[in-house]
């Protein structure tokens, strides 16, 4: 079981060759798919996982598997150490302390466990430590108009369980989020403000420090959504200075199953746990019980052991590359992506126009063709993207379309999948029989 | 592009996607139902137009796939001065050809036109597309036997 080898990676930008080598290292890239080679563009919904992560998790399995943080034999142990180790990859991967990293299901459960520690504060419950968790009437959550459902459910709920308000930051028409609408809502009001860091539709990439600032000069807590970015660019929480932020193992070459939640040590020991039972007790009587310290107190009952190993495993891999070259790689094919569909007749992107920084992904509309029948084109192909709203309604609704198609590059990918993609998408609107009449974005912007 | 594919999307189906049949709510109808499907934002909504227990036509309005939309256009030529019992015979064999994962070929005298929906029940995921309208007529008559 090996990372990519050493020797096989340069040292300067991501070149064809080496992803053509990486490539070798996914075992599913290899399957066909009705017929053609998978190209597998949906990486912003899950990514594919190499050899070596299958091998971690195998290896744990068939080596090491028991129950961690009890019982006293040599296995273990030994699962414990594994266990834990993989939690200090980890938090090295985003630049922060290993008693910062709570292992949570995915990301959403790891909002889902603030916004809920956020409830039982507003209840009472850890006080006084956790009373400036607390929220009431006259206090106001802050997100914005282009998230995931997962960033935008647990607030309204955690709105309607406290009295609490929740504000939304607008964006525009390219998808930008309006700072001068941020700068404005962010008040003396404000207790949390939880954004995207990348946008899963549009690609684009939030100013965090100049959020952070904005809310942090009003005492605000700041939950940023690292789904998107966590992946796909070098990531250092620590300087970034967010107090919370979440991400999911299963879009980082690791399994479903895992993912992340980083809080600042002082506010997770400070914090109510959401889940409560075993493993996160210290002592308990039939009345009530004593917490341990984080994250083991928001760790309760059995955990996802072998997922976590191999989520270790996964940042290595990614370490191993590089984030700065995956992140340009894929910056590269994101351009390729906007730039060639902004050329086709009836294409309209959702998002910043080519040129303008992005991720590696890009959703669009085609005219009078539906993203299911777009999707269903490109799988006959091969191509597999992602149709629908992509779990962010407002944002789509925002753009008037209720569905669009989104193609999502990883490190795996390469130019001659973004151009065959490219060439599908020109077939769909003949074979749909769809006579466009919106032009090229770069002659006439249009606006949905 | 594959032969599959040609049989999803044939020229029937594409047809009345873009041409659809009783396509725009008509005036007094005697039930009506709204369906949405989540996943891709997919939605009709049918109303039925009845002349004490014969339905004797329907209209409807949405948007959607082209599966989706032409379902709803070829259902409506189905349903045409009917019976409660026959409609519902008819909703029944659609919904077993959509189950059928390609295997029955879809009773004509029964479906008409909407047989070459066939197809779309080789792709699983395509399945509720073409059901939307069907389960939006079975509502809308559920809604007039408990009136
Ligand atoms: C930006 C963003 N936030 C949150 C999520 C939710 O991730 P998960 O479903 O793994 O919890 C996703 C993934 O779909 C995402 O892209």
């Amino acid at each position: 079981m090996t990372v990519p080898d050493a020797s096989t990676l340069s040292d300067g930008p991501l070149t064809l060759a080496e992803v053509e080598r990486l490539r070798a290292d996914f075992p599913i890239l290899g399957e066909t798919v009705n017929g053609h080679p998978l190209s597998y563009l949906d990486s912003g919904a899950t990514a594919q996982r190499p050899t070596h992560v299958l091998e971690a998790e195998h290896d744990y399995l068939t080596r090491r598997n028991s129950a961690v943080h009890r019982g006293a034999h040599t296995l273990a142990a030994e699962a414990t150490e594994v266990f834990e180790n993989a939690r200090a990859r980890v938090a090295a991967f985003v630049g922060v302390r290993e008693n910062e990293i709570v292992w949570t299901s995915n990301a959403t459960e790891g909002i889902n466990l603030v916004a809920y520690a956020f409830s039982n504060a507003s209840l009472g419950r850890g006080a006084p430590a956790s009373s400036r968790f607390a929220l009431g009437e006259g206090d106001e959550i802050v997100t914005t108009e282009m998230e995931h459902h997962a960033n935008l459910i647990p607030w309204q709920e955690l709105a309607a369980r406290t009295g609490a308000t929740l504000r939304v930051i607008p964006i525009d028409d390219d998808g930008q989020l309006q700072m001068a609408a941020a700068e404005e809502i962010i008040g003396s009001r404000t207790r949390v403000l939880a954004f995207t860091h990348v946008s899963n539709v549009t690609g684009v990439i939030n100013p965090v420090e100049r959020l952070v600032a904005l809310a942090h000069a009003v005492g605000a807590l700041v939950v940023l959504d690292a789904c998107q970015s966590a992946p796909h660019r070098p990531l250092d929480l620590g300087a970034l200075g967010v107090d919370f932020a979440v991400f999911s193992g299963h879009k980082m070459l690791g399994p479903t199953g895992v993912g992340v939640l980083y809080g600042r040590a002082e506010l997770l020991d400070a914090m109510p746990p959401f889940l409560t039972g075993g493993s996160m007790i210290t002592t308990v009587t039939l009345e009530k019980a004593e917490y341990l310290p984080a994250p083991q107190r928001f760790e309760a009952g059995t955990q996802r052991v072998s997922q976590a190993i191999a989520l270790g495993a996964a940042v290595d891999y990614l370490s191993e590359v590089g984030m700065q070259r995956i992140h340009d790689w894929e910056a590269a094919l994101g351009q390729r992506l906007v730039s060639g569909l902004s050329a086709i007749p009836g294409i309209t992107v959702l998002g910043p126009p080519p040129g303008v920084e992005r991720a590696g992904l890009a959703s669009f509309v085609v005219e009078g063709v539906h993203a299911h029948d777009v999707g269903q084109y490109l799988d006959d192909l091969g191509i597999a993207v992602r149709v629908g709203h992509h779990c962010a309604q407002p944002l789509h609704r925002r753009f008037g379309v209720t569905a669009s198609t989104r193609a999502s590059a990883y490190l795996y990918n390469t130019p001659a999948e973004v151009d065959a993609f490219l060439e599908g998408v020109r077939e769909v609107t003949a074979f749909f029989g769809v006579v466009p009449t919106l032009y090229p974005q770069s002659s006439e912007r249009t606006s949905l | 592009m594959s032969s599959s594919l040609e049989s999803l999307y044939q020229e029937v189906i594409m047809d009345h996607s873009r041409t659809p049949h009783n396509h725009g709510l008509r005036e007094g109808g005697s039930a009506e139902s709204h369906q949405l499907n989540p996943t891709c934002g997919d939605e009709v909504t049918l109303r039925i137009h009845s002349q004490g227990d014969t339905i004797t036509s329907l209209s409807w309005e949405g948007h959607g796939c082209a599966i989706s939309q032409a379902s709803a256009s070829l259902l409506s030529d189905v349903i045409v001065d009917l019976d409660r019992a026959a409609v519902q015979e008819r909703i029944d064999a659609f919904r077993e050809l959509m189950r059928s994962k390609g295997t029955l070929e879809g009773d004509e005298e029964l479906l008409g036109d909407a047989v070459v929906l066939g197809g779309v029940s080789r792709y699983i995921a395509r399945v509720k597309c073409a059901m939307l309208a069907w389960v939006a007529l079975e509502d809308a008559m559920a809604k007039t036997s408990a009136a």
